[in-house]
């Protein structure tokens, strides 16, 4: 599939630059390039054949079921915008190089670049709507990272911010349009689509299709009224600027117009929606480009308004419209990139952007000022230059149109006043920037830039000209197909510079003459604009909204949120009581269900009641810490009981080890805890939580109740079944844990060293004041570790090691298993801390037990893994039985070394959290890293 | 029976979430155990009740619903960790706050935030 490696290589190449930034800044420059120009290079090979007329489509299911797919097309239209990514793109990466300061490493902005470039090539390679949005909402997040590159500033942020809001919000809409299209067409591949445009556009769907489709796109290309963030994103790094606001980002939205342009051009409604916006912009982009002061200001209206021209001839819905709009999107694409990078420059050597204080630089940097006027020229349509050509292909598309009627002479009439705003602000950029006397307060004295900065304006404005001049050796193979790949045959267009003294000549020549005139008049306009332009704008009504959203939430949290834990608790409990109580007040609910009850029997009844007093017990002695932890450890030794006493004899070992467990852990804590003064409780809250709390122990006792007393059907008799002859154990809750689920076990296990993760960040340089006495005032005793206790426990670890093994290895088939063995065992090696403390047991187990949990879990994992060499799905296991003396039939399932890795985890876990809090208890330990971290 | 242990459920989630709403720390720890007695028995209830037929092959059928027994045992593990980890947190708000409150935010010790900042600037 080498178009999906055309997009691939960026996506995926955007972690080299910032691995190998390490070595020095070249290192992720060339990084960067070296992906794209493999790229380019993919795409370069593959030309010829799509110059041919073939276009090369590639197909693989991806989500079959959402109609989803990773088929891809490289046709005429996509080559064309591929060449213009890549090229730009590489140009662009020089240029950026010396653009930005030296302290920046560059790899976080390389990968940013290169994350955008495959998004954007994945735009307009896809072949499939689905693919084509993800793509879409990729350019949207990276080029808000990329417009807030540097987010220390205020200013970067807002407008990247607001850039992400209006083309991620077009982006839903487009989704949304997107989905209308698929249910109309029945399929979601772009090839279907493109071929069903009647019956797109007779279907009763097809005008909120187009609505939606249109919101998107004129969102991504910046067209009124959307068109303000443009402006704002001109906060980012100027590389950026050149790259995403001339080249790509914003072309994304008139792609998308020339991608749907078979299925939805040609109809009223496409000429008056797309061309009128595309008009309005393109003259009210023009108009306000002429006011701007900021170099980069003028430049981004500028791009609005020739996108809106874009839009403009995609509207009209004519083949030869569709020509000269695909000829500008490329003419565009390069004058303003190396406007842009000219722009660059000139605030790079000036130190301002601001042309009131820019003047005269001719004298300070002529070879860039050549340059950039050069490329000016291009933008203002000057002959010789490729933007006449396409602009004079526009002049005559209006003079063509015929949809107005009466009325059609307005629209060559805006078109020709355009032009000439396009002159006046093309001639303010030169005459303004370099020449208009001498420069004032600049911060910086200007010169030449580095000579390979100059080199990638160079080449574009080189491209500016051989366009201009000789169109059909250059351009016109590519223009061709891809007009082709939105026609479906090649219009009979002429790419002359010279067509003799016709009326667009004539409208090219007015708009010359009239721009000329305009800015020779510009103060007087500027007093003008300044007394009766509306003082109205877009990113102010949108920051607006911003705020008072922002305030209105601010005030809806202050009222109800008092930062209180125990109201949040009382809320969530409350909202629950209410939710599960609704169904069961309203429905039919009966409480017994048809299951026989089981016999009441006498040890059960004891066991429970001493549970139910215990709990109660434990609420009564809370503040008599000690007392309490005692009587909670009662109420687990019943749980324990319970489950031993109804057929689980492996939760009863898991109850019993954890049970001694948490014992410690709270007993260990405890001594840090002594407890704060009582705080006085309203009678009120008081009785709150008393009815709260009995209210939701009665409903989950009815609950308890009514489950206990029915029968559902269960997936439980599958596992009975088949856990002798798949699983190879006879343990079916064991063979349940590690083999039928074991992904979820791995999934849990996970969980686990988490939590130890967490655990240990969180002691991490822990400092509590160590108490000298009880609460009471009686002093701890001396003898820290009494030596019987240690006499007696040392014994105890071998053998405890031992019945963890065991119970390690008959876990599949009799009660035990990794969770318990490793309980069991961390229980052995927690009484050696004890006893005979830290230091003792460190100097004897030099064992990393963060090495102990990343070895469990690989293990695990590993084991899944295995399942796969033999093409079975992850985590099938296989079985051996070979039958050792003692131990009975021992298993040797695969499942056995996903237990011991279950194990590895449960005992490192266990340790790793008991350990970090028993290190605290070391007077003047100063530092509480684990063992894991040395 | 039925009756008995569904009892002692309520039991332990009336006792357990009347601990959850205490101020001390301590408190809600031990009501946070509490729970997930209660949570296990009730999960571990929704099979069944069975006497003298554990899930093991060799024992003979029948047999007592194995996967409810599954689900509670590693979430009996789990919610050690998470014993742990809140018993952990109560540490460290001791040592960060110098209270054992559970609302103490120490608000006179925290930076102001740079969403903070930034909403200063906007206005």
């Amino acid at each position: 599939m080498p178009i999906a490696a055309i997009i691939l290589l960026p996506l995926l190449g955007a972690a080299l630059p910032p691995l190998v930034a390490r070595h020095g800044r070249p290192a992720p420059a060339w990084a960067a390039a070296l992906v794209t120009s493999a790229a380019l290079a993919i795409t370069l090979w593959l030309t010829p054949q799509v110059l041919a007329g073939g276009e090369i489509h590639s197909h693989r299911d991806w989500i079959p079921l959402l109609g989803l797919s990773l088929s891809f097309r490289l046709d005429g239209l996509a080559l064309l915008f591929v060449l213009l990514i890549t090229g730009i793109g590489l140009l662009v990466f020089l240029y950026a190089f010396y653009y930005l300061p030296a302290k920046d490493g560059l790899g976080r902005f390389y990968a940013l670049l290169l994350l955008f470039q495959g998004a954007m090539l994945g735009i307009v390679l896809s072949d499939n709507l689905l693919l084509l949005l993800i793509f879409w909402e990729l350019t949207s997040l990276s080029s808000f990272l990329l417009i807030a590159y540097n987010p220390q500033t205020r200013v970067a942020r807002q407008g990247a911010r607001m850039a992400l809001a209006i083309t991620a919000g077009g982006g839903l809409a487009l989704l949304a349009g997107f989905l209308l299209l698929g249910a109309i067409v029945g399929s979601f591949e772009l090839s279907v689509v493109l071929a069903s445009g009647d019956l797109v556009r007779e279907h009763p769907l097809h005008l909120p299709a187009l609505l939606l489709i249109l919101a998107g796109a004129f969102t991504k290309s910046a067209q009124f009224p959307f068109h303000f963030w443009l402006p704002n994103a001109m906060s980012a790094p100027t590389p950026v600027s050149a790259y995403l606001h001339s080249a790509t980002m914003v072309k994304a939205g008139v792609f998308l117009l020339a991608r749907l342009f078979p299925v939805f051009s040609g109809t009223e409604t496409w000429f008056y929606l797309v061309g009128g916006v595309g008009m309005f912009t393109l003259l009210f982009g023009a108009y306000i480009a002429i006011f701007k002061h900021d170099l980069k200001g003028l430049l981004a209206y500028s791009t609005i308004s020739h996108l809106g021209l874009i839009t403009f001839l995609f509207g009209l819905g004519t083949p030869l419209g569709a020509v000269a709009a695909l000829f500008h999107v490329g003419n565009h694409a390069v004058f303003k990139a190396s406007l842009f990078m000219a722009a660059g420059i000139i605030d790079h050597e000036t130190g301002t952007r601001d042309m009131r204080q820019i003047n005269g630089l001719w004298r300070f940097m002529p070879y860039t000022a050549t340059l950039a006027m050069v490329a000016a020229a291009a933008m203002a349509g000057v002959p010789l230059l490729n933007g006449f050509l396409s602009k004079e292909m526009f002049f005559a598309e209006t003079v063509h149109t015929d949809w107005l009627g009466p009325l059609n002479w307005l629209i060559p009439t805006a078109a020709t006043l355009a032009g000439i705003f396009a002159v006046a602000y093309s001639m303010r950029f030169i005459h303004d920037v370099f020449f208009n006397g001498a420069p004032i307060d600049l911060p910086r004295t200007p010169h030449e830039p580095p000579f390979w900065m100059k080199i990638p304006v160079a080449v574009l404005v080189a491209a500016c000209l051989l366009i201009g001049i000789v169109p059909a050796q250059t351009v016109r193979p590519i223009l061709d197909v891809g007009v082709d790949s939105l026609l479906g045959f090649s219009p009979d267009f002429s790419l002359a510079i010279w067509h003799g003294l016709s009326l667009p000549f004539l409208m090219s020549l007015i708009a010359l003459l009239g721009g000329l005139a305009l800015y020779s008049q510009r103060q007087r306009l500027f007093a003008a604009h300044d007394r009766y332009f509306p003082r109205t704008s877009g990113a102010a009504a949108f920051q607006y909204t911003v705020l008072r959203v922002r305030q209105l939430a601010n005030d809806l949290i202050a009222r109800i949120d008092n930062e209180s834990l125990r109201r949040y608790v009382a809320w969530l409990i409350g909202t629950t009581i209410v939710l599960a109580a609704t169904p069961l007040l309203l429905g039919d609910f009966h409480l017994a269900g048809e299951r026989a009850p089981t016999p009441l029997d006498g040890i059960a009844a004891t066991i429970l009641l001493v549970l139910a007093v215990a709990t109660l017990a434990t609420v009564r002695v809370r503040r008599q810490r000690l007392r309490a932890l005692i009587v909670i450890s009662l109420v687990g030794l019943m749980v324990t009981l319970t489950f031993i006493h109804f057929s689980a004899p492996d939760l009863a070992l898991t109850q019993l080890s954890v049970e001694l467990i948490t014992t410690v852990l709270m007993l260990l804590a405890l001594f840090f805890l002594p407890g704060d003064p009582a705080l006085s409780v309203s009678r009120w809250r008081h009785r709150r939580d008393l009815t709260l709390a009995a209210v939701a122990g009665l409903g989950t006792a009815i609950v308890a109740f009514a489950l206990m007393t029915r029968t559902t059907p269960s997936i439980s008799d599958y596992f009975l079944a088949f856990s002798k002859p798949f699983g190879g154990g006879q343990n079916v809750v064991n063979v349940i844990l590690v083999d039928f689920r074991g992904l979820d076990t791995l999934g849990e296990i996970t969980v686990l060293a988490i939590a130890a993760t967490a655990i240990v960040a969180l002691l991490w340089r822990l400092r509590l004041p160590i108490r000298a006495g009880d609460p009471t005032g009686r002093p701890w005793a001396d003898d820290r570790h009494p030596l019987i206790m240690a006499a007696m426990s040392r014994p105890l670890l071998p053998l405890a090691l031992t019945v963890a093994v065991f119970i390690l290895l008959r876990g599949h088939n009799s009660p035990g298993g990794g969770f318990i063995a490793g309980l069991v065992a961390a229980v052995g090696l927690i009484l050696q801390l004890l006893a005979s403390g830290l230091a003792w047991t460190e100097a004897r187990l030099r064992v990393s037990y963060f090495a102990l949990v990343g070895v469990g879990l690989l293990l695990a994992a590993a084991t899944g893994l295995g399942s796969l060499a033999f093409d079975r799905p992850f985590l099938t296991s296989a079985t051996l039985h070979p039958h050792v003396s003692i131990l009975g039939d021992l298993e040797l399932a695969s499942a056995l070394a996903f237990d011991i890795g279950v194990f590895l985890v449960v005992l490192g876990t266990v340790m790793l959290i008991l350990e970090g809090l028993g290190r605290l208890n070391r007077p003047g330990a100063a530092n509480m890293s684990p063992r894991g971290e040395d | 029976m039925e009756l008995l242990l569904a009892i002692a459920i309520g039991v332990l989630v009336a006792g357990g979430l009347y601990l959850v709403l205490r101020a001390q720390t301590f408190s809600v720890v031990l009501g946070l155990v509490l729970l997930s007695y209660a949570t296990n028995l009730f999960l571990f209830a929704s099979g069944g009740l069975a006497r003298n037929r554990p899930a093991l092959i060799a024992a003979g059928p029948p047999y007592t619903d194995p996967l409810p027994q599954a689900l509670v045992l590693t979430a009996i593990v789990i919610g050690f960790a998470m014993t742990a980890f809140v018993v952990v947190l109560a540490l460290r708000a001791r040592a960060e706050l110098g209270s054992e409150h559970v609302d103490e935010t120490g608000a006179t010790l925290d930076d102001e935030s740079p969403d903070d900042a930034d909403k200063e600037e906007d206005r």
